[in-house]
């Protein structure tokens, strides 16, 4: 028997407000618990929510970009459930009138293209924290993240497998940093995703029974769970049961997930609109203005970095996939007339770096700003490729400055050609037998002479220069 | 007086609270707010003001927050809750130089229309013992009526305000929805809530109402829109002005006494020069039902904050999470809460919802679209406030459809939005009872100038119990 596997995902971004859905509170992450909680936050009595149209232009950007209807009058509701971590004992969010409907993202998975649907992004405020390990006991409640503004973003049942799914998440994450809505920190929680999971027998048209799986915040984990979770549906089946609807909590650690509750258990969330909101209009001026403001998506960039600046397609693509590597690319460009050199850094040295550490460009010691000098001292014949490479694994290591560390390591280049001459010529006669080999036709024994003289210039010098000092005195 | 200083400010003060204690057995108030008061007055004394209500003292109800001063919306749940902050509409009369004397009792969380539903005691109606107040402003109108002070703070949810105007003798205003504030008004039914004043006249009314009203961009619900001196139209001729009357009405069930009161004060403003139009509001019997679907979805919902976690009462040593909900929330609410809790989860239940919250919003709409088209005809519309006059204590008690049906004409303007005012204008059995005067959208104006008029020619709002100074 073969399955197909059928996945949804709902990918929860976090966008980049100032303050809160519904309040003045500050969205700021990691401040000390409570402290950035209003009245509202707080859900004490008597007080209302007032609409943060940042958000709404912020979600708009999401829509425009993925070519979505956009809905110029969207309401809220009210999702109704008991929970410590949340205030009001509802949640604010948009079930009938989304602000968003009908978008949708392509994705590269096994070298091929795919479109992933959206079928809605909507607007909610997200709940506080229960911390559970903190007090003996007890579980205390943090609300600075009640309220902060989250855009739902709802595939359609579509993806086929965990690498697909792996790969839409990252062109969600791809594209809600490149649009500056979300900041796309998923180890602060910034971006989480739920997964809907279902298999079915080849060829079915029906889907199967779907499990839930809650709130996954790493790539890692995404591709782990799917993959888990396929696993026991197929075990489930195959030994004769059938799979049933619930929610189940992906444990990384055990790599396993488990039933949280059934549908039977599951909450009636009495949903019905918010009466403290009145619909919110989006005026046609509004979303001129949007679209305006809207910046170069990935995929243009790509396109251009191919036409315009003539980088291979896979140079482009590496570069295009985060708003960082291309903002790394465009400053550093500036800095010299050879982007094909930027390219050759970012996707070789820069990149192996990045796959050593296995971490993203985001979050490594290179700064754009740093990246452009380093740049610019090889373009300008300061220090060698040589050189670069090490100043870049210190820059990787420390996040110094580039200029700083050619300057206290003395690793300027040599551009005196006399001093060349003269060390080459040492090296010559320091190496007689060599010599003869190499000119009894030895022709290989070149590379080690260049070599002796990078040694003894501990790599300041120019090789260019270094090859042709040799040839002549050689030959 | 005061201007003409036959009595200072903070005498003024000392007087109320001595009536205050004189009348305690009224049960109207639940906190007092002396320091604060007579310092205030202290300070209008040495330094005088001439904001429009300097030095006035006002009887806020227990619903809206006051900083710092116990706030408990008539509820066990909030026996302990000291707001960090003051509604809008305190704000606004505080700053027009109004005293906030203290809370008056209410029925819990505005729910009920007799306040026996008070976690802190029923309230009595100076006009007679063991008659209630009627509800759910009952401590604010019990407290005009008996003298005590000469204006409060109410809110009217299906008839809050009016109906104890009614069963008091007083005059008392619900706003068309979005003129006050909300900011600050702990919900009950947020399409529906609206804070008004409660007086004896309808003047006194406007006067208040001119400070109570502002745009607030804390309420999106708050309307924008140009708010006139409301004092303004109060005498302005009735000649030729336009009553409505609802000939859908059923007043064959009513007390024949109510019918007679009701047709003789039409009679007063034919003579003030109004002419009488016959009017339908087809839907109108579908009030009550339609109230009791939208009111208690949106308490259920409003109602789910009081868990026991953030503020007010917690339940003691629950032994985990689900216990501590329940414990809470079955010691700290009342029956009626209760059932409205349970009422309301049931309307918006999965499976139920289309049947009933949204069936009751469609016949919302028509409501309101018979109110829009009869006004196409009349400036106003006249109804009686209530069935009856104050009935006994424990008389509706273990019947929730009698008390329920108390507000069979007042629903039907909050469920439309409208401005609605009830004022005296008889009495029965030496029990005052109300007229209910509905307006336009926006247009108190023509109540108050209606209410005033009729004012300027009886006397029916002067009247009061027996042994209050007038």
């Amino acid at each position: 028997m073969t399955w197909e596997t059928v996945i949804g995902l709902e990918i929860h971004a976090q966008l980049s407000t100032k303050s809160k859905l519904f309040s003045g509170g500050s969205t700021e992450f990691g401040a000390e618990s409570n402290t950035h909680v209003d009245l509202i936050d707080m859900g004490l009595p008597g007080v209302l929510p007032v609409a943060n149209k940042e958000a709404f232009y912020k979600a708009i950007r999401f829509g425009l970009a993925t070519g979505a209807e956009i809905n110029q009058v969207s309401s809220f509701d009210r999702k109704n459930y008991f929970y410590p971590d949340l205030p009001k004992g509802y949640q604010i969010t948009q079930m009938t009138k989304p602000i968003i409907e009908k978008g949708s993202i392509k994705i590269f998975a096994d070298d091929s293209e795919k479109v992933i649907n959206i079928t809605r992004a909507h607007l909610e405020e997200d709940a506080g924290k229960s911390i559970h390990d903190l007090f003996e006991g007890e579980t205390g409640v943090d609300l600075n993240r009640a309220g902060t503004p989250l855009l739902e973003i709802v595939s359609e049942p579509e993806i086929s497998n965990a690498k697909e799914a792996v790969a839409y998440f990252k062109a969600v994450r791809q594209l809600v940093t490149f649009l500056d809505i979300c900041d796309g920190n998923m180890a602060q929680g910034s971006m989480r995703c739920d997964v809907n999971v279902s298999i079915k027998k080849s060829g079915d048209k029906e889907l199967g029974t779907r499990a839930e799986l809650k709130n996954i915040n790493s790539f890692k984990f995404i591709e782990k769970a799917i993959n888990y979770e396929i696993d026991r549906q197929i075990r489930v089946i195959e030994s004769g049961d059938s799979v049933v609807q619930e929610t189940r909590l992906y444990d990384s650690e055990k790599n396993e997930t488990r039933s949280m509750r059934s549908k039977e258990e599951a909450n009636d969330y009495r949903y019905f609109p918010c009466p403290d909101l009145l619909p919110v209009v989006i005026s046609d001026k509004e979303l001129q203005e949007i679209k305006e403001s809207l910046p170069e998506l990935p995929e243009e960039k790509e396109h251009r970095y191919i036409s315009d600046v003539g980088l291979d397609e896979s140079e482009a693509k590496i570069i295009s996939s985060s708003k960082t590597m291309a903002n790394m690319f465009e400053e550093a460009s500036t800095k010299t007339n050879d982007a094909k050199l930027v390219a050759k850094w970012l996707v070789g040295d820069v990149s192996a770096l990045l796959n050593k550490d296995n971490i993203d460009i985001e979050e490594s010691n290179l700064s754009p700003e740093n990246f452009g000098k380093l740049i610019e001292r090889i373009s300008d014949s300061t220090i060698s490729g040589k050189i670069a490479k090490s100043v870049l694994e210190e820059v990787w290591e420390s996040g110094s400055d580039v200029d700083e560390i050619v300057e206290t390591k003395g690793l300027v280049q040599i551009q005196d050609e006399s001093i060349l001459v003269e060390i080459a010529k040492k090296v010559v006669e320091s190496n007689p037998d060599q010599v003869t080999a190499y000119k009894g036709g030895k022709d290989k024994l070149f590379s080690f002479f260049v070599g002796q003289v990078m040694k003894e210039t501990q790599g300041k010098a120019n090789p260019k220069s270094v090859n042709e000092i040799l040839k002549k005195i050689l030959n | 007086m005061i201007s003409h200083k036959e009595i200072s400010n903070k005498e003024l003060v000392k007087e109320v609270y001595k009536l205050i204690n004189e009348n305690s057995h009224l049960n109207a108030f639940i906190t007092l707010n002396e320091d604060s008061s007579l310092k205030k007055a202290e300070n209008f004394d040495n330094n005088p003001s001439d904001s429009s209500l300097a030095g006035i003292p006002i009887a806020q109800k227990d619903l809206f927050c006051t900083k710092n001063l116990r706030t408990t919306c008539g509820s066990k749940i909030l026996d302990n809750f000291i707001p960090p902050y003051s509604a809008t509409v305190i704000d606004n009369l505080e700053k027009a130089g109004c005293i906030s004397i203290g809370k008056t009792n209410m029925d819990e969380f505005a729910m009920g229309s007799s306040n026996e539903t008070s976690y802190f005691g029923n309230v009595h109606n100076p006009w007679g013992e063991n008659l209630v107040p009627g509800g759910s402003s009952g401590g604010s109108a019990s407290a005009i009526a008996a003298g005590i002070v000469p204006a409060a703070s109410g809110t009217d949810t299906g008839g809050s305000i009016r109906q104890p105007a009614s069963l008091c003798g007083i005059t008392g205003l619900k706003p068309t929805y979005g003129r006050v504030s909300r900011w600050g008004m702990i919900a009950f039914a947020s399409s529906l809530d609206q804070a008004g004043p409660m007086a004896r006249t309808a003047e006194d009314c406007a006067l208040l109402l001119n400070e109570m009203c502002s745009h607030d961009i804390k309420d999106t619900t708050s309307l924008d829109e140009n708010i006139p001196n409301f004092e303004d139209a109060l005498n302005q001729s009735l000649k030729g002005k336009k009553i409505g009357v609802v000939k859908d009405l059923d007043l064959a069930s009513l007390d024949n006494n109510v019918v007679e009161v009701y047709e003789n004060s039409l009679k007063e403003f034919v003579s003030l020069g109004a002419e009488l139009v016959d009017i339908s509001l087809p839907n109108l019997s579908l009030s009550v039902p339609t109230y009791y679907v939208v009111a208690p979805a949106e308490c259920s919902s409003n109602l789910s904050r009081f868990d026991g976690v953030k503020f007010g009462r917690r339940s003691q040593n629950p032994k985990d999470l689900e216990e501590l909900y329940i414990q809470t929330r079955s010691e700290g609410f009342g029956d009626e809460v209760k059932r409205r809790i349970l009422i309301g989860s049931y309307v918006l239940s999965a499976g139920y919802y289309d049947a009933y919250y949204k069936k009751a919003q469609q016949v919302r709409r028509l409501i309101k679209k018979d109110f829009d088209e009869a006004f196409s005809d009349v400036d106003v519309i006249m109804t009686p406030t209530t069935r009856g006059a104050a009935f006994e204590m424990g008389s509706k008690g273990s019947d929730p459809i009698q008390m329920y049906l108390e507000d069979l004409f007042t629903i039907s303007a909050n469920l439309a939005g409208l401005p609605a005012m009830s004022l005296p204008n008889g009495n029965i059995d030496n029990k005052p009872i109300g007229l209910q005067i509905i307006g336009n959208f926006l247009d108190e104006s023509s109540i108050l100038n209606f209410a005033h008029m009729y004012q300027t020619k009886t006397n029916w709002h002067m009247l009061t119990p027996e042994g209050v100074i007038k």
